[in-house]
């Protein structure tokens, strides 16, 4: 027997989990989404076109990525050019450049973006054409004027990192600035409620968004968002209390601060929480009148086409935008000279690939930071130019999916063009295993 | 348009809801200034939300949940009960509700003044960001749950769970405090609290005296996570 | 989640106008529960060792009496029926365990939804105006009653999850909320033989009260006990023999308000369902604090 033998349980991340509880006597917090291994969308894979289907040729053969969303009721429904849209992401989580980067980027590819828990900056305002206003438990810096101002609002349940749990922010990131817009004292460690203050439950959530409605004389659409987890109940629920569109967020789903014990441990997987809200839509009789957007891990062109083909309208990404500003990278731009930045990483007890440490306000490429001296790192031209590209490449993979299925517009794609790689995932996505037509639990 | 404000009035039951606030959010604000009386509210929600004008708007009889919702600058008055979240992020101006007021009476308000006449209920100031609250009866309990700035001042007595999770917002009690919150803490009474209170009340249109008034603030405890809370305070 | 309503009536001589005054309520809180909807109405006794047991079949043209000349020849006694469609109310002398026993065995589509001496149970799936209109709640005469409009939570939308839920005899429950800990209430029932219906929560909270009752707790001491081990958010409005019984827990996050008169008590989820009674506007008006178990018991002449 080695004399070196980890323990399958008690590995080497839980020994140190327990020593550090045992040292601090207080939980681990850090931000991004769950790490541990989950089935994805990675564990289905597409029946492209052969003999029995055609596919389109590439470039001269349109394929459609046009996106509505929001026609329930809103007298101004959301068109986008893709069906990729960008998640709530604070400013106070993020930084202002970093914000700004983000609405240049919506702006140029024709895509949405959302404000999160703490307000809606000027700049993001200014820098997206189409700004989906979250109202979120805590309310921080909640303004009917801006509320006036959005193109569409979201109506923040819970999201997936940590679905049932409030917001929080820690001291070092609460700046004068956030402070402000937030009504706190600067510095302190931010808690925030995890449910709404004017409203408990879905039959008060109608009248909730009725209010939203009346106060924007009807004019915009409103989304409700919430965590994956239970999902049927929660998406039917959601469309009795009169919802336009339904933001589900799959526990991949990241945060820039949370409890680790609830990042790993609640919510379902996004693979999971899509077969479910659909069947939640149908039985309603409302697929396709109430939309659908997903989110929670969504990285790749595939991962967008998957979600659509399962019946999704639209994803958000949030943890993806972030990497595309160069989240995780070895070099950041300091002062427009790009250099190596491992040394910051190293100072915080981690290295690039391994960061999560959103929560310390000290992001080394900085995005998740409200320190001047490395919110100069991120330049929001750059920036912006960086997430463009990423857009791109995301809806060009989706579209060459597509049309490697025959689909003249990517919302054509169905979960027929699927099957799966392991049980779990057929299980969970509810499509048959490869090579065959089960799909355990369902029929003999 | 200038000259004398003149009364209009909007029947609930004619026009719905909708119709209602359409008309306050377009002519009604239009107008630049003016009286309206809404009549036949019948307990209907969401009545006279959103405002954003110099408009004084009366609401004779009971009304339903959200009344004055996110409020700007107009005087609305409610000639009877309201249902939950009166005056809900109410951003200035004032909402005077005459009877008695549900749960959540001002949640998360950020300016103005919220006057409940008769007694507001449970989660009265619930999130409070800097607006004025003065009840006139009593209050439920969790009221003032994380209210962060802004002035809640009660002259009947106070339900359990005062003011827990308090940030910078003051409570001030005239009668019973049945129980405080987490981290909510009796402190004495300044001249300075005593001439506020006593602004308050006069705006609100109650002849209490500012000492008979017991101060509740945050004993700012909770400000930063650390383990000597224990597994309790989270 | 849901709307609540509740009426009693103080005056025998307003006993005809019972289904009058809450009918309005109900289509009032067709808003918050769109699923379902029901109505248990208490009135005069049936004679001693009578019983009114409520049943419902899924067809609306159910050949009730034919089902009544069955039961009482096979069981040997008559039983009368009224019905409505697919409602109907059977009075008889008969055990109800019997006529249960013989209704699961013969008519095993047919559910009963209550019983008792006073109390007839209405519920079905569908918005609640159209339940109204359908049984004819505006004639119902009664000293009390409760109703319901369901927006379903978590368990399915079919008739046997409507409200109000029924137990024992002339005790029926309605709820507005979710239970957090519905299944160990369940499992801890069911290991002393109480079977169940439907994996409704509202129905663990139904059977956990009626459970205290026929262990000798009365309607007071039971709603205490269930401030106890309930878990989450409800407001409860029962309806017995005696009167109506209403309780909200610690958190109070469901709605409730209480209006009362000389003539009459309602209650509401929401102030709307009530803004129609006549004498509202002179009613005291309130809204039930937490914790708290308010009962109104019918004025009963001796």
């Amino acid at each position: 027997m080695a004399d070196r033998e980890e323990s399958f349980s008690f590995n080497r991340h839980v020994l140190a989990y327990i020593h550090e509880a045992a040292a601090g006597g207080l939980y681990d917090i850090r931000g991004l989404g769950a790490k541990r291994a989950l089935p994805t969308f990675d564990d289905l894979v597409f029946l492209t076109a052969s003999l029995s289907r055609y596919p389109l040729e590439g470039y001269r053969e349109r394929c459609s990525t046009r996106t509505v969303l929001g026609t329930r009721s809103a007298k101004k429904p959301i068109t986008l050019e893709t069906p990729i849209t960008i998640a709530g992401m604070s400013f106070g989580a993020l930084s202002a450049r970093a914000k700004e980067a983000i609405g240049r980027a919506a702006t140029a590819v024709g895509t949405s973006t959302t404000t999160g828990d703490g307000g809606m900056t000027p700049e993001e305002r200014e820098a997206s054409k189409t700004l989906v206003y979250q109202c979120l438990p805590s309310r921080y810096g909640f303004d009917p004027d801006d509320l006036r101002r959005a193109d569409a609002i979201e109506v923040v349940v819970g999201q997936g990192a940590k679905p049932g749990g409030g917001g929080m922010l820690l001291g070092q990131k609460i700046s004068e600035r956030v402070a402000e817009m937030r009504t706190l004292p600067a510095g302190i460690d931010q808690r925030s409620a995890c449910r709404h203050p004017d409203w408990t439950g879905p039959d008060d959530l109608a009248i909730k968004i009725a209010e939203l409605r009346e106060i924007t004389d009807w004019q915009v659409p409103i989304y409700v968002k919430f965590g994956a987890s239970r999902v049927r109940n929660d998406v039917k629920l959601a469309v009795k209390a009169g919802a336009d569109v339904i933001v589900v967020d799959g526990m991949q789903g990241g945060t820039a601060a949370s409890q680790q014990v609830f990042i790993e441990h609640a919510g379902i997987p996004t693979l999971a929480a899509v077969p479910q809200a659909v069947e939640a839509l149908e039985e309603m009789g409302v697929l396709g009148t109430v939309q659908l957007v997903v989110s929670g891990g969504i990285r790749t062109g595939a991962d967008v086409a998957k979600a659509l083909a399962l019946g999704a309208d639209a994803v958000a990404i949030g943890q993806a935008v972030l990497v595309a500003l160069g989240c995780n990278a070895a070099h950041a731009a300091d002062g427009g000279v790009h250099r190596d930045v491992t040394a910051d990483y190293e100072r915080l007890g981690t290295a690039p690939g391994f960061c999560h440490h959103c929560h310390t306000g000290q992001c080394p490429v900085g995005i998740t930071t409200q320190h001047p001296e490395l919110e100069r790192r991120l330049d929001p031209a750059e920036g912006a130019q960086r997430l463009r590209n990423y857009l791109n490449v995301l809806t060009m993979e989706l579209t060459t999916l597509a049309r490697a299925c025959g689909k003249s517009d990517v919302h054509h794609l169905e979960r027929e063009d699927l099957v799966a790689l392991t049980v779990e995932a057929a299980a969970m996505a509810k499509v048959p295993l490869a090579g065959t037509s089960w799909i355990p639990g369902e029929g003999p | 348009m200038g000259g004398r404000p003149r009364a209009v009035t909007l029947d609930v039951r004619a026009l719905g809801v909708r119709g209602v606030n359409a008309w306050l959010h377009g002519e009604g604000q239009a107008a630049g200034g003016g009286r309206v009386e809404i009549v036949h509210p019948d307990g209907a929600h969401n009545l006279a939300v959103g405002l954003d004008a110099d408009l004084d708007v009366e609401i004779r009889g009971h009304a339903g949940y959200f009344v004055g919702g996110m409020n700007k600058r107009a005087r609305i008055t409610v000639d009877g009960s309201v249902g939950w979240s009166v005056a809900e992020n109410i951003m200035s101006g004032t909402v005077r509700v005459r009877g008695n007021a549900s749960e959540c009476a001002g949640a998360s308000g950020r300016g103005g003044l919220l006057v409940i006449e008769g007694d507001a209920a449970a989660r009265c100031g619930i999130s409070m960001k800097g607006c004025d609250i003065v009840v006139g009866g009593d209050v439920g309990h969790a009221s003032a749950f994380m209210a962060q700035t802004g002035t809640l001042v009660v002259c009947g007595d106070a339900g359990a769970g005062l003011g827990d999770s308090l940030y910078e917002a003051t409570i001030y009690v005239r009668g019973r405090i049945e129980g405080l919150g987490a981290d909510a803490r009796e402190e004495p009474m300044t001249a300075s609290d005593v001439t506020r209170v006593e602004a308050l009340l006069r705006r609100a249109g109650f002849a209490h005296a500012g000492v008979e008034f017991k101060r509740v603030a945050s004993a700012r405890t909770l400000y930063h996570w650390h383990a000597g809370l224990g597994h309790g305070a989270y | 989640m849901c709307g609540i309503v509740g009426v009693l009536v103080k005056r025998e001589r307003a006993r005809t106008q019972l289904g009058t005054l809450v009918v309005p309520m109900l289509a009032c809180m067709d808003a918050r529960g769109p699923d379902s909807a029901g109505l248990a109405v208490f009135h005069d006794a049936t004679p001693a060792g009578a019983r009114r047991m409520s049943l419902f079949a899924p067809d609306r043209a159910y050949p009730w009496c034919t089902l009544a000349d069955r039961l009482g020849a096979d069981l040997d006694g008559t039983a009368t029926i009224v019905a409505h469609e697919n409602l109907a109310v059977a009075t008889s002398s008969l055990a109800p365990t019997a006529v249960r026993a013989w209704i699961e065995t013969h008519a095993p589509a047919v559910r009963v939804l209550g019983v008792g001496r006073r109390m007839d149970v209405y519920k079905d799936v569908g918005r609640a105006p159209d339940i109204a209109r359908r049984f004819d709640f505006a004639r119902l005469a009664g000293t009390h009653c409760v109703g319901h409009t369901r927006m379903a939570t978590e368990s399915a939308v079919s008739p046997a999850h409507a409200h109000p839920f029924t137990a024992g005899e002339d005790f029926c429950l309605v709820h507005n909320g979710s239970l957090s800990n519905p299944h160990m209430i369940r499992r801890q029932l069911e290991a002393r033989g109480i079977r169940f219906e439907t994996d409704n929560d509202s129905e663990a909270a139904c059977r956990w009260i009626a459970w205290r009752l026929a262990e000798g707790d009365d309607v007071e001491t039971a709603l205490g006990r269930a401030l106890r081990v309930l878990d989450g958010f409800f407001t409860l409005l029962v309806g017995t023999a005696e009167g109506l019984t209403l309780v909200r827990d610690a958190f109070a996050c469901k709605p409730a308000v209480v209006a009362e008169t000389d003539d009459w008590v309602a209650v509401a989820s929401e102030f709307r369902a009530l803004a129609h009674l006549p004498g509202i506007a002179d009613a005291d008006i309130f809204e039930p604090r937490p914790e708290r178990v308010y009962t109104w018991a019918v004025d009963r002449e001796p």
